[in-house]
């Protein structure tokens, strides 16, 4: 709870769902989200990079292990559903599974630490959890997207992707109503995965709110949701992920 | 829920991860994988054909061992062969080497016998003359007779 401000219920927690921002209209940046995604990624994928450039192939360090336990499972992953060719789904996957897993995990930090000792420091507001902005999660599910159409048109040539938009599932004589259904496919797709990981977090995170709001009952509480939340967590990076490989494949897939 | 610009933001972090991870992180996590991988198996293999060798081994050194007793009973067996040869030619060759002492003792007592015979032979013809002497003092010059008593040594 920031100093200074009315403490009602409603105050403490549009105090937690707000952004620290900068600049205005379109042009608005969340600085919490962006420092709090950046330096959780530039932590992981640089040390995961360093711990790889030393990496030998005899027996492994405990770090070692462990990355090579995560970047397995997922390997394992993209082979069981993806049989294209692409160099860029294997690590696409690590990096989505990785940093959404690190991000959602700062759910699991009290809710009120980070803010108060950002407030200490003369930052009035701060959301942790960077995967409760849909910013962040439209900006990743719009990048897989992007990745996913140029996959399609790089596989199938203009003409096959082109072909395949007009003629799946109903044939060439409904060519509009195919145009339609692959619109309406295409644009459910990047929603559909940002919406789906922003509300998970979003709701587990104000389940933690409002935890915090009961005085000494959140004791008992809190603890529970947050081993139910390191379910949420971890499966969200999975379905995150699993879904970024199956369009992958679908993309680099013909339909007939 | 306000769409703006952290969402570009955030996809820039987005591809630096991706690219950082495409580069530095899964190539060479791979190819340590791929490697340990090839270890393991090559180690197995190594491991299988070891204990196939070592069963191979067992065998021959049974074998070797078979021939080894095989060939020092026959060299056992040759060696006394060869001893009992050697004692029967010893055996041999001693006697004869006794016989040949024998014979050359006895061929010695021969001539040892005639020498005896031959001084033998002198005195008594000294003795016979000095009794001789003895009775014909007088007239028997012993100069005179010596031929005569040469003849008579022959003789005996």
């Amino acid at each position: 709870m920031a100093s200074g401000e009315a403490l009602t219920t409603s105050g403490y927690i549009v105090h937690h769902l707000t952004n620290l921002t900068a600049g205005h209209g379109f042009w608005t940046v969340h600085l919490d989200t962006l420092l709090v995604s950046g330096l959780l990624g530039l932590f992981c994928f640089v040390g995961m990079a360093k711990l790889a450039g030393r990496a030998t192939s005899g027996v492994p360090g405990k770090m070692q292990a462990l990355v090579e336990m995560v970047v397995s499972f997922v390997d394992q992953q993209v082979k069981d559903t993806y049989h294209g060719k692409s160099a860029l789904v294997t690590p696409l996957a690590i990096t989505i599974f990785v940093w959404v897993f690190v991000m959602n995990a700062m759910d699991l930090i009290p809710v009120d630490f980070l803010p108060v000792v950002a407030g200490g420091l003369g930052i009035h507001y701060l959301k942790v959890v960077p995967t409760t902005d849909p910013n962040l999660t439209f900006g990743m599910s719009l990048t897989v997207f992007v990745i996913m159409m140029v996959m399609g048109v790089k596989v199938k040539g203009v003409g096959g992707f082109m072909h395949e938009v007009f003629t799946v599932p109903f044939g060439a004589k409904l060519a509009p109503l195919n145009l339609l259904f692959r619109i309406i496919e295409d644009i459910a797709k990047p929603i559909s995965l940002s919406l789906r990981l922003f509300g998970n977090m979003y709701a587990g995170e104000m389940v933690f709110i409002l935890i915090a709001l009961m005085g000494l009952w959140q004791l008992p509480l809190a603890l529970p949701w947050a081993l139910f939340h390191i379910l949420i967590i971890t499966l969200q990076a999975f379905v995150f992920m699993m879904l970024t490989i199956v369009y992958l494949s679908m993309a680099s897939e013909s339909h007939g | 829920m306000n769409i703006n610009a952290t969402l570009i933001g955030e996809a820039i972090w987005f591809g630096v991860f991706i690219w950082i991870t495409m580069k530095y992180v899964w190539p060479p996590l791979q190819k340590a994988m791929a490697d340990r991988q090839k270890l393991i198996a090559d180690g197995l293999a190594a491991g299988e054909r070891g204990k196939h060798e070592l069963e191979l081994a067992g065998k021959r050194s049974a074998d070797a061992l078979r021939d080894a007793k095989a060939k020092a009973a026959e060299i056992v067996a040759a060696s006394e062969k060869r001893a009992a040869q050697m004692i029967e030619e010893a055996k041999l060759a001693a006697k004869i080497e006794a016989d040949k002492v024998v014979l050359s003792a006895k061929a010695e007592i021969a001539q040892q016998v005639e020498q005896a015979r031959a001084e033998l032979r002198g005195r008594v013809a000294d003795l016979a003359v000095a009794g001789a002497e003895r009775i014909l003092r007088r007239e028997v010059d012993a100069r005179v007779h010596a031929d005569m008593l040469v003849a008579l040594k022959q003789e005996l």
